[in-house]
């Protein structure tokens, strides 16, 4: 819409005629009327999304989303993800998950190999599958550990390290575990720190990631509970200030959602907003329950996180459900404030069975709020965008079900679409320190209602006077099979009233009456209203051309429907002969009806080939004789040779000569033969290359010998 | 009737001066006139047995009609080269005549034998 107002201006600016500017003007000021009607229901819209707390659908896609692979999980990263989500969501432990747990525990923390990554995963895993350990492998971690602690460089390597040796002292509560030099490797870490609230994961590499902020944030936290004395204060409060910076680059969806995310650099290392929030959150939580004293993150923010972990629903990959699940464990801790989520089990409210307005506010994970009263404070619709339908009131509290109810809906509230405004108010004080329950919250409700039709009745008008020449009592609701005879010179009006349970006026989204023909040919026209009187009226005279001239019988079917409107209707009113006149020679024809898809699209007969019949051949005796009757003129010529006494007096004696001769008639006799076994059975190729040969053999002898025979009667002629 | 037969006997006369004309030829030519008609005959039986049955392979009707065709014609240069009356090619010897008819034969009989198919 932005982009068709600039270019308007534009062409405005461009255009010479005044005629052209003034018709853009008017045609800006509506699309800029249209673009502030654009901005005004945006800004209701905005807010009016609904966030289900964590459900049993929740436990059901855990149990299909963490299954084993063969026996085990892919790794122990894995393995701690599906204990831990198990855990938060109150699920059984599963023996053969945890048996598998086991197995790969025992395997890492028993092999001298293994990284601080696997050994803090190992241990991770084991604060929940409370596997034994043995005495000499626990002290073998704790000194690979502290081994790990001084001679890490990076983040995430202090951050394995440190991990563990908090994991292990959890875990084994008679060691006294302490970090040598607890202050120097809270300064080597915070050494990361960016000014923006950001952490880099190494000295050498500039880039920056909130993620790498949660990590170091769990890491300080673990530095502080390990040190054997008190850390200095002033370290302690940099870091609150590191905190509240990062909080200043937390970005927000339209719904009113926040998260934190990185700049996509590059694809390997980016972490999304899902994991990137959920590590922030843990670092915070880390952080903030080993620090005195409030943290004093803001509330509104905090549930703005929780509605982004809770408007993902359920996530249907491993390691998201994982990061959802954790980060909101982690909103739980009463480390931070607790945010108190508003739903509602339905959104879609019935006026004819008297639905009661629900509304339930719990923890994200479900569980029962503290004392609160929920009160609805303004409904909005399309028609009324500034002024609240409803006075404000405050919904029943039922102990039983745990819903503050609304028993029935006001008066103002009529069938249609509507945003409902609520807001939660803690009933003790002291709890306004502990949860969270943000402004006002905005709800899309819809509601329903049956609408009543009255008065419909079909009438058939002279023309000219306008008076009734048949008319006909319609029941919408019921059959009807109203059969009417009108000509081109009267007028059709069909008419009935459409009235709302409150009894207001209803403009449906479809209100539409649909002529067809005996031919297959349809017509449909809107049935216009004003108020609540719904009235078509079908001018035969114009519409003659439109029917294509067709006269007979045309089929009448009323449809009447809208989503509020729990009797939508599509009845057949009756059929109405029409007589029209007769087409003209240039009257447009009536359109092709769509032909039966199978029909055009399907099968077609079956082409069999015709082969092209062989040429009819002579009998095989006819063509013997005439083959006999060819040999005839050589027999002729033959005896024609010998009347003349042909005779072989010119053949040379000489030896060489004679050869020569005999050669070159062998020679001819050759080449005829090469033609035949042309003919029979070789290619072109092969006798040119056979007729070279002789050719070149024929020619030396044919010369030979004719020379010698033309020298020889040269002789003869001299002589 | 008198012109009748007056007719009838120049056409007589005609005949028997160019039989005796004809007699007169050498014998070479004599054979080569023979397998003229040879050829021509072979040709003519050939036409006789294509109008009887059809047209059918024309290619090979073609190719035998055209062989003895082309032989013919060859055998017909042949006589006029050869023909010792014929000052035209009087320093042609008769040999190097025989040799090109040869040559030429083949060469059309290796085109008749490719299309005769």
């Amino acid at each position: 819409m932005l982009a068709d107002i600039c270019t308007r201006c534009l062409t405005a600016k461009t255009s010479p005629q005044k005629g052209r500017i003034s018709l853009t003007f008017t045609e800006m000021a509506r699309s800029l009327a249209g673009f502030l009607v654009l901005v005004l229901v945006v800004s209701i819209c905005e807010g009016a999304s609904l966030f289900q707390p964590i459900s049993d659908s929740h436990r059901s896609a855990a149990l299909e989303l963490f299954t084993l692979d063969h026996g085990s999980f892919e790794s122990l990263e894995e393995t701690y993800e599906a204990l831990r989500t198990f855990q938060i969501l109150g699920m059984e432990k599963k023996p053969d998950v945890t048996a598998a747990a086991c197995r790969s525990i025992s395997e890492t923390v028993g092999s001298s190999s293994s990284t601080p990554k696997d050994l803090f995963y190992a241990l991770k895993a084991n604060s929940i599958a409370e596997c034994k350990i043995h005495e000499k492998a626990s002290k073998g971690i704790i000194s690979s550990l502290n081994a790990a602690v001084r001679g890490a460089s990076s983040l995430l390597d202090f951050y394995y390290s440190v991990g563990g040796l908090v994991l292990i002292k959890d875990q084994n509560s008679k060691d006294d575990i302490h970090l040598v030099d607890a202050e120097g490797v809270f300064r080597s870490v915070k050494a990361f720190s960016q000014s923006d609230g950001r952490w880099r994961y190494s000295s050498n590499n500039p880039e920056s990631s909130a993620f790498a902020a949660g990590i170091a944030l769990e890491t300080l936290a673990g530095i502080v509970s390990l040190a054997s004395s008190e850390l200095d204060q002033s370290l302690i409060n940099t870091l609150k200030n590191d905190i509240s910076k990062l909080f200043d680059s937390i970005e927000k969806y339209d719904d009113g959602t926040l998260y934190f995310n990185d700049k996509l650099v590059d694809g390997h290392e980016y972490q999304g907003p899902l994991s990137t929030t959920s590590s922030v959150l843990r670092g915070l939580t880390a952080f903030a329950a080993v620090t005195t004293g409030n943290l004093n993150l803001p509330g509104d923010k905090i549930l703005g996180l929780a509605k982004f972990f809770l408007g993902i629903g359920v996530p249907g990959d491993a390691k998201d459900f994982f990061y959802q699940i954790d980060a909101l464990a982690c909103l739980e801790s009463n480390r931070v404030p607790i945010p108190l989520i508003l739903s509602l089990p339905s959104t879609v409210l019935s006026l004819t069975k008297k639905d009661s307005l629900k509304v339930r506010v719990t923890t994200v994970f479900g569980s029962n709020a503290p004392p609160l009263a929920v009160k609805l404070v303004g409904a909005f619709s399309s028609r009324s965008k500034d002024a609240s339908l409803v006075e404000i009131q405050e919904l029943k509290f039922d102990q039983v079900s745990g819903l503050h109810i609304l028993n029935d809906l006001p008066e103002s509230i009529d069938v249609g679409s509507y945003t409902f405004v609520f807001e939660v108010v803690l009933q003790e004080a002291e709890d306004e320190m502990v949860y969270v329950t943000g402004s006002q919250t905005k709800v899309s409700i819809f509601v329903t209602g049956l609408i009543k039709i009255e008065n419909s009745e079909i009438v058939i008008l002279d023309n000219d006077l306008g008076s009734i020449e048949s008319q006909k009592k319609l029941d919408l609701a019921g059959k009807n099979a109203a059969s009417l005879l009108a000509n081109h010179l009267q007028k059709l009006r069909l008419s009935f009233q459409l009235t709302t349970p409150r009894g207001h006026a209803f403009k449906p989204h479809q209100a539409f009456l649909k002529l067809r023909h005996e031919s297959e040919v349809e017509h449909i026209f809107v049935v216009g209203n004003s108020g609540k009187q719904f009235e078509l009226v079908l001018n035969f005279l114009g519409l003659v051309e439109k029917f294509f001239y067709l006269s007979g019988k045309y089929d009448m079917e009323l449809t009447v429907g809208d989503a509020a409107m729990e009797n939508s209707l599509l009845v057949a009113i009756g059929h109405i002969e029409l007589d029209l006149p007769e087409a003209p020679e240039k009257a447009p024809r009536p359109p092709p009806q769509p032909v039966d898809p199978y029909s055009r699209y399907g099968p077609k007969a079956e082409i069999t080939h015709i082969f092209r019949a062989p040429e009819k051949r002579p009998p095989q005796e006819l063509s013997l004789a005439f083959l006999g009757l060819t040999i005839l003129p050589l027999l002729g010529f033959l005896i024609g040779l010998v009347r003349l006494g042909v005779n072989m007096k010119n053949f040379p004696t000489k030896p060489v000569p004679a050869t020569f001769g005999v050669l070159f008639h062998l020679g001819i006799g050759a080449v005829l033969l090469l033609y035949v076994f042309f003919w029979l059975k070789l290619d072109l190729f092969q006798t040119l290359k056979m007729l070279g040969f002789l050719g070149v053999f024929l020619v030396f002898v044919g010369h030979g010998v004719l020379s010698h025979l033309a020298a020889a009667s040269a002789k003869l002629k001299s002589a | 009737m008198a012109r009748e037969k007056s007719s009838k006997d120049n056409a007589q006369a005609l005949f028997h001066s160019l039989r005796s004309a004809y007699a007169a030829t050498p014998v070479n030519l004599k054979i080569i006139d023979l397998y003229v008609g040879f050829a021509i005959f072979t040709a003519l039986i050939q036409v006789v047995y294509m109008a009887s049955v059809g047209s059918f392979p024309f290619n090979s009707f073609l190719s035998g009609v055209l062989s003895c065709v082309g032989t013919a014609v060859l055998a017909v240069c042949l006589r006029i080269q050869v023909n010792k009356e014929n000052k035209e090619f009087k320093d042609l010897p008769p040999e190097r005549a025989f040799a090109d008819f040869v040559l030429c034969n083949l060469v059309l009989h290796l085109v008749i034998m490719n299309f005769l198919g």
